[in-house]
């Protein structure tokens, strides 16, 4: 009886670590499956189609990593989560990868027992108002009603910004974006402030799309990226890279068109990122063709950001910081060699 | 001699009978319901032409979001997304199974009418939710998997209901019976449970169930998601659904539980056979008014990242084809929900009548 009773407890001693210690990489192998956690939708990043499919430029970043951990980006389990249970659901182990438009902070990185292993979108805070209203720039706003939405950072850098530049404004709450945008319409308010990738979907909410404009001025920054559970370098490792790749295939020409003839290019960096030379793939615990398979099966960098939020999108957002580093935006990738 | 004749009975006066006397008699009585009649109208007749406009005739039917040009109702919103408001990410080509499940309920809830058998009720009853949760879920005879992140829309909404309901019921009633017990443990067990749960909101429980559960489990122990959620809204439903009946068994005279025992049954049959039928009985309205809270109140799932009807009318207006069509999916939503309730009141009513014992 006291046998078994300290075989129970040594057994579930020994149970706890020896889950903890396999690895993210081991997991979705065996599973066959990448869980990736997404919202319960924001336009453009993701959200379903007309057919239920996942869409968005947080979508097609969950298909990259199972393009290069299993080859196959239909393999993605997608798990929409609120933005209040996203980090406990990768604290749990529930999923393998959020991707769910959030912003990398201090906070977040270091008290969270999670990393951010890049940004896949520059957002910041952004006005959207009327073009009746002759406004061009921020800084004439002074006394200004505002329509934004409860329960986020909004508010915060609003007072901020109209604290440092010595503006007066007021305040009108809503509960979701639908509300804001109506309160909007029914002329409750001046300005919509909210982030600026959410503006151009408020924008499109309107009944006349081109009678509002969203203002040249970020008020905050909001760098969006991946965020993996602490301790699992490897993971870290290949969550990071993938994002580098497929930054790196734009950078270099590589797009799902034209990548099966890229793979007889005698460019080293090119040869190095799609696995015809180097170890890079070797190294994370991949296959040598990872990158390949990502670009071929999802694309690069360029082709994600056109096809879900850019010119190709309703959306019609500008690159802008978003371009890569050699024109003019943010986007860098870590050379691959 | 004069003989009399008999004299044709006048009509009514018109002041006692027909649309006018109705009229006069229910709308326009005295000056202070006259003026509420016309106040009453005066708000009819500014809702309700504009409301029929914007929903019929000024809607658009049919045709792609380019082509609308009129101010009212765009339903073709809800044509496009209709089977994600319907069936959520069930696979396409296996919208047969839940639409067959819906068949079943219905034989199910007309087969409870007419069979008389007792044995073949009972057997009837165990085999329902067996049948329903094989089509749905798959995964025997041959059927397909379709894993619970994929169910959503009226489906989801429906089955958390229809479990929870079920479920919890029995739960309930065990429950109510706990607390009636004389025996101390099981009576502060019942007790401490009920009102443990009746002191939390159903947001917090599935925020527990959905967040704080996992991080009890190792990695690697993967509990159903909506598993999670269909305990928590059942364990919460029981909780009510014991006052409910408890209240009931109060209502039955002390005289019924002694005349149960003097006939010498036991607890459980003196239990079964008289009380609770009684008990049961006057508990119907408040049953189905908390069963319809439970309806509704299965929008709050959307917390957990499930979605049901509610949510995805969020979810199939972040599409970025298809922004800004809040309210036509809000309309169409509040319309089913309103006529699933409308229905379980009528439901109701009609049990009160079958068990209407009283002459």
């Amino acid at each position: 009886m006291k046998l078994t009773k300290i075989a129970l407890i040594l057994g579930i001693a020994s149970l706890a670590p020896s889950f903890a210690s396999a690895s993210t990489l081991d997991q979705v192998v065996k599973k066959g499956t990448l869980n990736c956690g997404v919202s319960t939708g924001i336009p453009g990043f993701s959200a379903t189609d007309s057919k239920g499919v996942w869409k968005g430029i947080d979508v097609d970043f969950c298909q990259s990593v199972a393009a290069a951990v299993l080859g196959d980006p239909a393999k993605v389990k997608y798990i929409p989560l609120t933005a209040k249970e996203r980090f406990t659901a990768l604290q749990s182990g529930e999923i393998d990868l959020l991707a769910r438009s959030s912003t990398w902070t201090a906070t977040r990185d270091t008290s969270l027992g999670l990393n951010f292993a890049g940004v896949n979108y520059y957002d910041g805070q952004g006005f959207l108002v009327n073009k009746e209203l002759g406004i061009t720039s921020a800084k004439e706003l002074d006394g200004a009603t505002f329509c934004i939405q409860a329960g986020t950072t909004t508010e915060l850098n609003l007072t901020d910004y109209f604290k440092a530049n010595k503006m007066a404004y007021k305040a009108v709450t809503y509960d979701t974006s639908g509300q804001t945008i109506d309160g909007f319409k029914k002329g409750r308010c001046d300005a919509v402030t909210s982030d600026a990738s959410q503006l151009y979907g408020l924008k499109l909410k309107m009944d006349d799309p081109n009678s509002v404009v969203v203002l040249p001025e970020i008020i905050s920054k909001e760098p969006l990226g991946p965020v993996v559970r602490q301790g699992d370098d490897q993971w870290l490792n290949i969550v990071r890279w993938t994002m580098f790749a497929i930054l790196e295939a734009e950078e270099l020409g590589v797009s799902s068109a034209n990548v099966d003839s890229q793979l007889k290019s005698q460019n080293p960096s090119i040869k190095r990122l799609l696995g015809t030379s180097g170890k890079a793939g070797e190294n994370l615990g991949l296959n040598a063709d990872w990158a390949y398979s990502i670009v071929k099966k999802v694309g690069n960098y360029g082709e994600m950001f056109h096809r879900n939020v850019g010119k190709g999108s309703p959306l019609n957002i500008d690159r802008g910081l978003n371009n890569l580093w050699n024109q003019g935006g943010l986007m860098y990738s870590m050379p691959i060699r | 001699m004069a003989t009399y004749t008999m004299k044709e009975a006048k009509p009514a006066p018109s002041t006692s009978k027909g649309l006018l006397f109705w009229l006069r008699e229910n709308l326009f009585s005295d000056i202070k319901n006259s003026l509420l009649t016309l106040v009453g109208l005066y708000f009819l007749y500014t809702i309700i032409p504009p409301l029929l406009n914007w929903m019929i005739f000024d809607a658009t039917w049919s045709g792609t979001k380019d082509e609308v040009v009129k101010e009212g109702a765009r339903w073709i919103f809800i044509v496009e997304k209709f089977d994600q408001f319907i069936y959520g990410f069930y696979p396409e080509s296996l919208h047969w199974r839940p639409n067959l499940v819906a068949l079943i309920c219905i034989a199910f809830l007309l087969s409870m009418k007419f069979v008389k058998n007792i044995n073949i009720k009972i057997a009837l009853i165990l085999l329902f939710p067996v049948v329903c949760f094989v089509l749905i879920s798959g995964g025997g005879f041959g059927l397909e998997v379709v894993e619970t992140e994929k169910w959503g829309g009226l489906m989801l909404t429906v089955l958390v209901a229809a479990v929870g309901i079920i479920a919890s019921f029995p739960i309930g009633i065990i429950l109510a019976l706990g607390r009636q017990s004389h025996m101390p443990i099981v009576k502060t067990l019942c007790v401490g449970f009920i009102e443990f749960v009746r002191g939390v909101p159903l947001i917090t429980i599935l925020f527990m169930a959905s967040v704080v559960l996992p991080l009890f489990f190792s990695d690697g122990i993967d509990f159903d998601k909506l598993l999670r959620a269909l305990i928590g809204i059942t364990l919460f439903q029981a909780a009510y659904i014991a006052e409910v009946v408890r209240g009931g068994l109060q209502a039955i005279p002390r005289g019924q539980y002694e005349a149960s025992e003097s006939l010498g049954l036991s607890y459980w049959q003196g239990m079964i056979l008289v009380i609770l039928p009684q008990a049961l009985k006057i508990s119907i309205p408040n049953l189905v008014g908390s069963f319809i809270s439970l309806f509704k109140d299965t929008t709050l799932v959307l917390i957990i990242g499930l979605f049901d009807i509610l949510a995805m009318v969020t979810l199939t207006n972040s599409d970025t084809n298809w922004l800004g069509y809040e309210v036509e999916g809000y309309v169409f939503v509040t319309m089913i929900y309103w006529v699933i309730c409308f229905t379980m009141s009528q439901y109701s009513k009609s049990i009160e009548r079958k068990f209407n014992t009283e002459h």
